[in-house]
């Protein structure tokens, strides 16, 4: 069947379920608005948190990061899984406990101050938009790419299937709704990545078969798969694949910034507020992490196959032979396939009628080039995002697969904007609304006032979505900085340090977030205004070489450091306050939602 | 439930989380960053011992390390009588 068509009928029907979930699972209260009715099993919590963290960029990019930049790319497998364990060890058990419906109504609570509150919405709002923004534009592009939409049809239509099952249903609704989401994606995800490890490996396993002999189409070459590329990359003078090319310290620092930042993140934090037990909420980080780590151990493996397979495809014999580069006219049809999308570019510089792809940066291997008659990488654009998206047809698969892979895309996004878009409604409908502005609101107000936040926050996402402002590429940098330099920080000290108080935390957390904006917009330009940037965003530039990516880490811990000094250089927090943490420091007691 | 009782359980817990984030500390900025250099002379299968810890290895470790803490947290729970209902 035509592709076209395939891909309509498999996305069309995975939303046609969306819907009927979301008919199916309305909220009547404000508690099932909120926090799905605190009665999602810890494991279907752990599903729909797997579906809640992994976006767009973790389903599409992530494996053409890890393609292009090997092992320094570690840093975003080992940060987005290991601050899981932060989540389940730290936070998720003792604000289970406590028992509210979002997370700076604990910091408002636990540090007795609207200022608190206020600082806390403030972070959440502005890390959620970003992050939002994201996954709008992967609908957009999900949808330009495999169906031929143009992008702005292709958001409203991702816009109208979250308005209809988030407006809806709200939490409980997103909850059952990301559960047959992840199901779909981790489906798209793992096929076509056991085909090329059968092809490449004859092993099954991903995982396993990153670790084996290199044996195309069940040839045995006597060479490790990882040996083997990092063998044909250096002959073509890029770093080898498994060693480090970036410094250890920003290595470190960005890894520990994206695991205390995915501890950080509210509409993460929140799925935990959803299980029916304290204990579920322990065990539920774990069997989120389960079905995130099917996905994040899979994803090595297809970027070294994808990274191998592109290599091997362009240079088919000893560097340096004439008759070693594809010729153009021999190109496989994914690739003819993909250049019309404009993700992908090639020109014949030395007009051989071959391909040349080589790293024409590195100047030593540059010259050795141009003795061969080479002049310069021919492969002018190679868009990351295609390591994923082509996949099935570099693998040879059949069309469904291809379709299933644009339903994945669809469903990775979603489901993420989805929870994004709950974390702003509520925070606008309870927090400001509810908590500083309308104290007396009925809860049947306060639940269309919800309603009315999330119509208003899926509108405003669509519409950055389709006019991205500069701030949107830099989710890494912005939301994660903000997440680990003000709110996880002000979370951890509220339940392990009895002593933290409100004049403590306002002054962690402002002044954690201001090193951390300062020191992105130093290099990025001040709110990401080109051309305002106090020094070029370069290595050489950064000090102690940490990127601005990098830099949330050092920011939570400048938040650390003076929300403890001024904590006990003035008074203790009241008596009630100290109860407070003495009672979300044990299981016992926990009870239903406590909201009002 | 007495104060010393729940001294001894919020002790009993910052001792087992402490265990299970030195491990952590270890698998991943040990192991996958700061030694990953010199343990990628060691192999298994085709993966450089480093590079395995970076980019799968410390994954299944910090899957581990939640489901103990959650299964020895349960005990604990039960030990001091402070479990849910």
């Amino acid at each position: 069947m035509d592709l076209k068509i395939l891909t309509i009928i498999i996305v069309g029907a995975t939303f046609a379920l969306y819907i009927g979930i979301a008919i199916w699972a309305r909220a009547a209260t404000t508690g099932e608005f909120y926090v799905a009715g605190k009665g999602v099993h810890p494991v279907l919590n752990g599903m729909a948190t797997a579906a809640d963290w992994m976006s767009a960029a973790s389903f599409i990019s992530m494996a053409g990061l890890i393609a292009f930049s090997g092992f320094d790319a570690s840093a975003y497998l080992m940060g987005w899984t290991g601050g899981y364990v932060l989540l389940a060890l730290l936070l998720a058990p003792y604000l289970r406990k406590f028992g509210k419906f979002t997370v700076p109504e604990f910091i408002g609570d636990r540090y007795y101050s609207q200022t608190a509150r206020i600082v806390a919405v403030i972070c959440l709002i502005v890390a959620s938009v970003t992050y939002v923004i994201g996954q709008m534009k992967g609908v957009g592009v999900a949808f330009s790419s495999f169906l031929e939409v143009p992008y702005t049809w292709g958001v409203v239509i991702g816009m109208t299937i979250v308005f209809i099952y988030a407006v809806l249903g709200g939490m409980k609704g997103i909850t059952y709704t990301q559960i047959a989401q992840y199901v779909v994606l981790i489906t798209a995800y793992t096929i076509p990545a056991i085909f090329i490890s059968l092809h490449l490996t004859g092993n099954p396993l991903p995982q396993i078969g990153l670790g084996s002999e290199y044996a195309p189409g069940g040839d045995p070459s006597g060479i490790a798969l990882l040996a083997k590329l990092d063998q044909v990359v250096r002959d073509l003078g890029f770093a080898e694949y498994t060693a480090q090319k970036g410094s250890t310290i920003n290595i470190f620092l960005l890894t520990l910034s994206l695991m205390i930042g995915t501890a950080g993140l509210p509409h993460v934090i929140i799925r935990f507020f959803t299980v029916p037990k304290v204990k579920d909420a322990r065990s539920s980080a774990g069997w989120a992490l389960v079905f995130i780590a099917i996905l994040y151990t899979t994803a090595p493996a297809v970027g070294a196959m994808a990274r191998l397979n592109l290599v091997e495809t362009i240079q088919t014999g000893p560097v340096g032979e004439e008759t070693s580069n594809i010729e153009l006219s021999a190109l496989p049809t994914w690739m003819l396939r993909w250049e019309k999308t404009g993700l992908l570019a090639w020109e014949d510089k030395n007009n051989d009628g071959r391909l040349q792809y080589y790293d024409d940066k590195n100047a030593e291997f540059a010259a050795k080039a141009e003795q061969w008659g080479w002049k310069g990488s021919e492969l002018t654009k190679i868009d990351r995002d295609i390591m994923v998206i082509a996949n099935p047809e570099i693998a040879g698969l059949p069309n469904w697969v291809i379709a299933l892979v644009a339903a994945g895309g669809l469903a990775a996004a979603l489901s993420t904007a989805a929870g994004l878009l709950l974390a702003i409604s509520s925070a606008i409908s309870h927090d400001l609304l509810k908590g500083v502005f309308m104290p007396r609101i009925s809860e049947k107000a306060e639940l269309l006032a919800g309603r009315i936040a999330m119509a208003g926050a899926i509108l405003l996402a669509g519409w950055l979505g389709i006019n991205p402002p500069g701030f949107a590429a830099e989710v890494v940098a912005l939301a994660f900085g903000l997440a680990a330099s003000s709110i996880f920080p002000a979370l951890m000290m509220g339940i392990f340090d009895k002593r933290a108080n409100s004049a403590g935390a306002v002054a962690g957390m402002l002044a954690g977030l201001t090193f951390t904006l300062v020191y992105i917009f130093w290099f990025k330009g001040w709110f990401f205004i080109p051309g305002t940037n106090m020094a070029p965003n370069t290595p050489d530039n950064w000090i102690l070489g940490i990127s601005p990516e990098a830099i949330g880490a050092v920011g939570a811990m400048v938040n650390f450091i003076v929300a403890y000094v001024v904590s006990h250089a003035t008074a203790p927090p009241p008596e009630h306050i100290q109860h407070l943490v003495e009672d979300i420091r044990v299981p016992k007691g926990a009870g239903e939602a406590t909201g009002h | 439930m007495t104060p010393e009782n729940r001294a001894a359980y919020w002790k009993a817990n910052v001792r087992l989380l402490t265990i299970l984030l030195v491990i952590w500390f270890l698998v991943s900025y040990g192991a996958g960053i700061l030694f990953a250099g010199p343990l990628n002379a060691i192999f298994i299968g085709g993966y450089p011992l480093g590079f395995w810890f970076a980019q799968q290895g410390s994954i299944y470790v910090f899957l581990v390390l939640i489901f103990v803490y959650a299964v020895r947290m349960n005990q604990l729970d039960k030990k001091f009588d402070v479990h849910e209902d």
